[in-house]
């Protein structure tokens, strides 16, 4: 197995991931740099400076940001809890967050507003309770909870991924030596889970920061992402070079994440799988 | 014998309703090396992650120097531990691995960094302090382990099967180093094995058990000298075991022959189990031995030559460093003294003990 | 208490989780037509689901879309698997680096550029669009499951097969696949769930006229949702379901319990 007489095998998968991967983010550097005669252009790019372009982008950022962290404080006392649990079957606990992809995810996000309307669900349980009502629907909360609705699975199953590695002894020897929980906890725990924590965040962030269906399907039509932004670009204004500028830019901050990832993760420990 | 240290006290543990110790008694006393010895499944660890306190037991109490410590958390027990496969910390250099336990304590850095110096010289791994753990071999982060348990100055060291994932050559080295990080510490050790000869080679005591019970304690001689029922006999050392009748004091029937022994008050016409080490059957020309047989096997051991005989419808084991080729006939002579008599199992319980491993 | 606290705290996530999907299984028997308000229980949307062709029509091509590319991605994944496994260190590590930038890209990013690549090149867009995209998304599922039972292979085994007098391809089939069986399984489930769940992708890929269910989804938010869809999803989820739940009490998957002693 280990011969390099089989290296025609990756010939396919070579091919393939030269055509459907690299080209394709080849165009997008040759649409962003260009303007539509085909001439070299820096102007997609810098458009990210006008008004309309840098509050989206602004808010696409602070959203994004919020509901990471949110999804890293909800996720990781989770986290702990299914890996204190020893389920012998670590599949059983992928399956258990990956099973509401089976119910379609716009579908799912779209619930949300059932739930969170004036008269909807959550409200009418809040009254029965005699406690405040919410009304979050079309602002930016409620695109922060869609957020943490649709990707908290992407940080969870990495951190319980890291988690579930420690060996037990690991975190035995550490109270043998003296250390309390919150010692044990600070100084053994976090920072060999570490490698999920960054899996977790980018795996949150980089969908978080660029999607475009979530603020459209919960913050009404008023609330513009970074994501909304270049659709609009692609679909209805079909400036593709604009679009792809933008796309660059977003770019940047997805290279970011996945040299952190390669830093801190180096043989995949923090991997979802 | 010095200072009792250690009482377990009718200490009962199962786990998903199947019992892995039963009404547990043990005591160690001060400076002393006890091995925990047996087959898999048998107790051991658990006994060990007891006294750690990373298992409660269900019934029983753990005293430590008149005090009970049954029910403290691990991190203030007075006691540390070198875990199978190490558990060292990947994240952490040498240095701060062995600083844990100080830090926490919040010695001072210039203790910490004597004791370290201290620690590293004492498992002969000087200038070691900045590497990772990973880039160690197994023999070394072994040691490093040891080093970060003893820091601590603890009164107990518990090891568990600390010598399990090295070679032979590792093992047999590390064995006379432990022995000699004992000495220089002068504390008690608490180990676990499964490897008789470990156990034989460093204990002043070992703890013989199998199925959650206790079969016997006594020093590496008598353990392998008087072994008391079966069991320890054949998971000590290579023996042969034989069902006799005890006809009165001194006398015991094997295989239809009457032989000599040392033993009394075993009663009359008993059946009685025993025990005769295979260095210990002398092999003589076939009118002088007492049991006459003939030679079936024949194998080089290096030292000795082992020989099987077939000897009274039994096949004895026997070493010899005289050499006597497969087919020959032979004598087959024992000394009184090298005869142990053993009572045969009674309860249910006993007889489980008697199991092959 | 503590132990009460944390499953207060598991109740709240997975209430989180599945809330939205109980709701749309209620939305599902709702007799009135808006979501807003409850009109009776009843079993028309399933009735009705199976005579809407537009809807039928899309779930056609969402399932054809996930299972011919998830399939074909298992394909292409193990084979890049194997290959990668006898290439050097180097060559992996970049290989398996051009494999992590679908998973790490922003599907918006994987979407548009795909786009363009189709328009460049003067593809047709339709479902062969789609399928290809898919495949590109998916492979990478298969190669992260796959991977790991590579590297736990032990090398010998396979030899020891050629020892025997196997030759490479049976010695791979007969002892190689079986042990990475259950990664590709369940990388390919992966895809599958993938494929199906995926809307941004296939949004930016899809040609005028065909729809999947997600597309479709998506272009009757402003309409309004039709309550079929309701029904559709929750037969989909009800099925995957009853399915999981079969395979988890099938008596080989009652794992053994781990001893934990010595």
């Amino acid at each position: 197995m280990t011969s390099n007489k089989n290296n025609w095998l990756s010939a396919p998968y070579t091919l393939w991931s030269a055509v459907f991967i690299i080209i394709p983010l080849c165009m997008i550097f040759y649409y962003g740099l260009t303007d539509k005669t085909g001439a070299f252009t820096l102007e997609n790019i810098t458009a990210i400076a006008t008004a309309e372009h840098a509050k989206a982008l602004r808010l696409s950022i602070l959203l994004s940001l919020i509901s990471t962290l949110l999804c890293f404080l909800l996720a990781y006392p989770l986290a702990m809890i299914l890996t204190n649990m020893k389920i012998s079957q670590h599949s059983f606990i992928i399956l258990i967050f990956i099973l509401p992809m089976w119910m379609n995810f716009l579908l799912r996000t779209l619930a949300w507003q059932t739930l969170l309307e004036k008269s909807g669900v959550i409200n009418s349980i809040l009254t029965f309770l005699h406690l405040p009502n919410i009304n979050i629907i079309n602002t930016p909360y409620a695109i922060i909870l869609g957020m943490v609705y649709n990707f908290l699975p992407f940080m969870v199953l990495p951190l319980y991924n890291a988690l579930s590695k420690i060996d037990e002894n690991v975190i035995n020897a550490a109270r043998d030596l003296g250390a309390d929980n919150i010692h044990t906890f600070f100084r053994i725990i976090l920072p060999l889970s570490v490698p999920g924590i960054i899996s977790g965040l980018s795996m949150v962030f980089v969908p978080a920061l660029t999607t475009f269906v979530i603020s459209s399907l919960l913050g009404g039509s008023k609330i513009l992402l970074i994501g909304n932004v270049i659709d609009q670009e692609f679909t209805q204004a079909s400036n593709w070079n604009l679009g792809s500028g933008l796309s660059i830019v977003l770019m940047i901050f997805i290279i970011l994440n996945m040299i952190a990832s390669a830093v801190f993760d180096k043989d995949g420990e923090g991997s979802m799988l | 014998m010095s200072k009792e240290l250690i009482h377990l006290n009718n200490i009962s543990k199962s786990f998903d309703g199947q019992m892995v110790l039963d009404e547990l008694n043990l005591t160690i006393h001060e400076n002393e090396f006890v091995t925990l010895l047996g087959p898999s499944g048998c107790g051991k660890t658990t006994t060990l992650r007891i006294l750690g306190g990373f298992a409660t037991p269900d019934t029983g109490s753990v005293i430590f120097d008149g005090q009970d410590i049954t029910k403290l958390p691990p991190n203030l027990r007075p006691l540390n531990t070198v875990f199978q496969k190490y558990a060292l910390f990947t994240h952490m250099n040498i240095a701060e691995n062995i600083a844990f336990g100080l830090k926490i304590r919040k010695k001072s850095k210039d203790y910490i960094a004597d004791k370290i110096r201290y620690a590293l010289k004492l498992v002969n791994l000087e200038g070691y302090e900045n590497r990772m753990p990973d880039s160690l071999s197994g023999g070394q982060q072994q040691r490093i382990a040891i080093a970060r348990a003893i820091v601590n100055e603890p009164k107990v060291l518990l090891l568990d099967e600390p010598l399990g994932a090295l070679d032979l050559k590792l093992r047999q080295e590390m064995q006379y180093e432990l022995i000699r990080m004992k000495n220089e510490l002068g504390i008690t050790f608490v180990y676990v094995t499964h490897d008789q000869e470990e156990a034989l080679t460093m204990s002043d005591t070992i703890v013989v058990m199998n199925q959650g019970y206790i079969q016997q304690i006594g020093s590496p001689e008598s353990i392998y000298n008087e072994p008391e029922n079966a069991f320890v006999a054949d998971f000590i050392g290579d023996s042969n075991i034989i069902s006799a009748t005890m006809i009165e004091d001194k006398l015991v029937n094997i295989l239809g022959t009457r032989f000599t022994c040392v033993d009394t008050g075993f009663g009359h016409n008993k059946p009685v189990d025993v025990v005769i080490r295979p260095e210990d059957v002398e092999l003589t020309a076939p009118k002088e031995g007492i049991l006459q047989g003939v030679v079936s096997h024949l194998i080089f051991k290096g030292v000795h030559y082992e020989m099987e005989v077939m000897a009274g419808g039994f096949e004895w084991l026997v070493h010899s460093t005289a050499l006597h080729p497969v087919g020959q006939e032979v004598g087959i002579r024992i000394d009184p003294y090298n005869i142990q008599i053993m009572n045969k199992p009674e309860s249910e319980d006993e007889e489980a003990v008697a199991i092959d491993i | 208490m503590r132990n009460a606290a944390k499953k207060i705290y598991i109740t709240l996530i997975f209430l989180f989780l599945y809330a939205p999907i109980g709701t749309l299984m209620v939305l599902s028997f709702n007799a009135s037509r808006t979501r807003a308000k409850w009109g009776g229980f009843t079993f028309k949307w399933y009735v009705e689901l199976f005579q809407n062709d537009d809807i039928l029509r899309a779930l056609g091509n969402t399932l054809l879309i996930a299972l011919v590319s998830s399939i074909t991605a298992a394909f292409i994944g193990t084979i890049a698997c194997i290959a990668m496994n006898g290439m050097k260190k180097r060559t992996r590590t970049i290989m398996m680096g051009v494999t992590n930038i679908p998973m790490l890209n922003a599907d918006i990013v994987t979407g548009i550029s795909l786009m363009l690549l189709f328009i460049s090149f003067g593809f047709r867009f339709g479902l062969g669009t789609i399928l290809l995209s898919h495949i590109t998304f998916n492979i990478p599922y298969v190669i992260l499951s796959v991977m790991p039972r590579m590297k736990q292979l032990n090398p010998s085994t396979y030899e020891a097969a050629l020892d025997l007098g196997a030759s490479p391809v049976t010695a791979f089939f007969k002892v190689v696949f079986p042990d990475l069986l259950p990664g590709i399984l369940s990388g390919f489930l992966m895809a599958f769930t993938m494929s199906l769940d995926d809307f941004i992708i296939t949004h930016f890929t899809k040609g005028a006229g065909v729809d999947t269910l997600s597309t479709k989804i998506y272009t009757e938010v402003r309409k309004g949702i039709k309550p079929e869809m309701y029904a559709l999803s929750t037969i989909i989820f009800a099925t995957v379901l009853v399915l999981l739940i079969l395979v988890n009490l099938s008596p080989e998957n009652r794992s053994e319990k781990i001893f934990k002693e010595n």
